[in-house]
């Protein structure tokens, strides 16, 4: 009854998030006296997976099959259901991104798991009590989620805890599934991404920026300085909505909600919708000509001045530091 | 074309949110109820302007005590035709999932749709269960839809962009910022909705699979520090030695 985590490759590494829940798998499995299996859509003979292991997997199930190539969650959800009958798992982890939004609800129904979705701690176990912690109100309260039932899924909040890898190693075998018989339903015919890009919800350092920029021709400047930082690009709804800025990159309550180490918001005033968005990162910094700007409210650091003066001095101060470092 | 389109009932998003009872109920005094704003913008509007452009019937349906009502006749009153309670408590996710697809099973709808989340509880669930409760397909985050005889094209959010996809009815939906544009209800249609057909559904047999044990408001920040605009490092050195984010 190991505890089992859903891993996701992504341009050929493990992605980010799926180690962090890894982590956060073997903690839980470390309380229950059991060991970690992380399942993955991928050949066995991906060289990444071993790192799999060092986030703490035991073992890594390979599913290779060309049906759940398209992600389809009603096929995804069967392969996932035939991998926890396997491994008599009663605990699955997943990361809270985009195919768990789809696929981890989908296998809480068939399985009558109960399910924490979005979690923010490690859960509390105590004998057959189990409890996880999860955002609510759009990260304005936390609520305490009790799970009755013997099987768990709980989806963790990507960067909710550091990523850590140890020296352990993972056995690696192929899993095949048995899906005969049922064809997806979803044809894809297009996918429009941005190839070389960070991830938004996987990125710990964030540069955002709104209206204050006053059009798309000067966003040079706050790419600069996410470059300098290494950080990833967001944007206000309003910046999204006249297409400024491409909608992936909105980042708020109906955008998407994002807890970075650190979030650089330049020129965007602060509206609660934003916020709610953003709430969760560890240290905000605002910088905003307006010093009445609500988003000053929100902020652990202030900037009041004009970002167009300010920023490139960020950058330029930002470049030093890190020549400094070395 | 029969549409259902499930709604939630949520606190306006500026509510002010307080917990009672030792912290273990929200406290509701003085709370201006809504539609949930995903439930309501972009799947129900939606639902509507594929009513009007291909003919049909747009279904709203509601898992929640009498007092939903008048939130469900706030839904009416935008233009769905008719709505359905189920007289349940909707403290879960899955229990919630099962009423509305013990419903939707005998009711042969061509499509099914919700919000991305609701904006009290956030969990994104209710689409992606319904969907397997009712063996269907399910596509998450859709910011278009178009139909075309039974097949429709749908855009829809994927990690860092997004993927169009083709697929037949029936299946599932979520609604994402894009489907459409909030419509305001009119005095006619506020009028027409005292009198459309909501039908009380009793609870069906389901479990409860979690529960709420407790709430906190989460941490605030304490008063923001301000840094001269002419001193950047005096910013990077709190960045690295105080905050140690970079």
């Amino acid at each position: 009854m190991s505890v089992i985590v859903i891993a996701e490759l992504s341009k050929g590494k493990i992605k980010k998030a799926s180690l962090e829940a890894t982590n956060y798998a073997a903690k839980i499995a470390s309380q229950l006296s059991t060991t970690v299996t992380a399942v993955i859509i991928a050949k066995a003979a991906e060289a990444s997976l071993g790192d799999l292991g060092k986030a703490g997997a035991s073992k890594v199930l390979c599913i290779s099959n060309d049906k759940l190539a398209s992600q389809d969650s009603q096929l995804m959800t069967k392969a996932l259901e035939q991998a926890v009958a396997a491994e008599s798992a009663d605990v699955v982890v997943f990361s809270h991104d985009f195919t768990s939004k789809a696929v981890a609800p989908r296998l809480a129904a068939k399985l009558k798991a109960g399910f924490v979705p979005a979690a923010v701690g490690y859960p509390s176990i105590e004998g057959s009590a189990f409890s996880v912690k999860k955002n609510v109100f759009s990260g304005k309260a936390i609520a305490d989620y009790v799970i009755h039932s013997t099987k768990k899924i709980i989806a963790l909040l990507p960067n909710s805890f550091p990523v850590t890898l140890g020296e352990g190693s993972a056995e690696i075998v192929d899993f095949s599934v048995n899906l005969e018989g049922i064809e997806s339903r979803i044809k894809v015919k297009e996918v429009k991404k941005e190839s070389n890009e960070l991830s938004l919800p996987e990125a710990e350092l964030v540069v955002s920026a709104g209206r204050g920029m006053k059009g798309p021709e000067n966003w040079g400047i706050v790419e600069d300085l996410a470059k300098s930082l290494g950080a990833a690009t967001a944007c206000s709804r309003p910046v999204s909505d006249i297409g400024w800025r491409p909608h992936h990159e909105h980042v708020g309550q109906t955008g998407i909600a994002i807890r970075p180490n650190l979030y650089i918001a330049i020129g965007i005033s602060g509206a609660i919708q934003h916020l709610a968005g953003v709430n969760g990162s560890k240290t905000i910094v605002v910088i905003n000509k307006d010093p009445e700007a609500p988003f000053f409210k929100a902020a652990d650091y202030g900037i009041v001045g004009d970002a167009f003066e300010i920023v490139p001095k960020l950058t330029a101060a930002i470049k030093q530091f890190k020549a400094n470092q070395h | 074309m029969k549409i259902l389109v499930c709604i939630s009932k949520a606190p306006d998003t500026t509510t002010k949110i307080a917990f009672k009872d030792n912290d273990t109920r929200f406290n509701e005094d003085n709370v201006q109820y809504i539609v949930n704003p995903y439930d309501e913008w972009y799947a129900l509007v939606r639902a509507l302007e594929l009513k009007e452009s291909l003919g049909g019937n747009v279904t709203i349906i509601n898992v929640g005590p009498a007092d939903n009502d008048a939130v469900i006749r706030k839904a009416l009153a935008i233009g769905a035709d008719d709505a359905v309670r189920i007289d349940a408590d909707p403290s879960d996710a899955y229990y919630v999932a099962e009423q509305i697809a013990q419903h939707a099973k005998s009711g042969n709808y061509d499509l099914i749709m919700t919000g991305k989340e609701t904006i009290n509880y956030n969990g994104a669930s209710i689409g992606a269960m319904l969907a397997e409760l009712l063996d269907l397909p399910f596509v998450s985050l859709a910011t278009k839809l178009e139909m075309s005889g039974n097949t429709a094209t749908i855009e829809h959010d994927i990690d860092g962009g997004t993927e169009v996809v083709e697929c037949t009815t029936p299946f599932v939906l979520s609604a994402n910022k894009g489907m459409a544009e909030a419509r305001i209800p009119n005095m006619r249609g506020i009028m027409a909705a005292r009198t459309k057909p909501l039908t009380i559904v009793p609870v069906a047999n389901a479990e409860v699979l979690t529960s709420i044990k407790n709430y906190q408001l989460a941490a605030g920040r304490v008063d923001c520090k301000y840094i001269s605009a002419d001193k950047p490092e005096e910013l990077i050195d709190l960045l690295h030695n105080v905050a140690k984010v970079i």
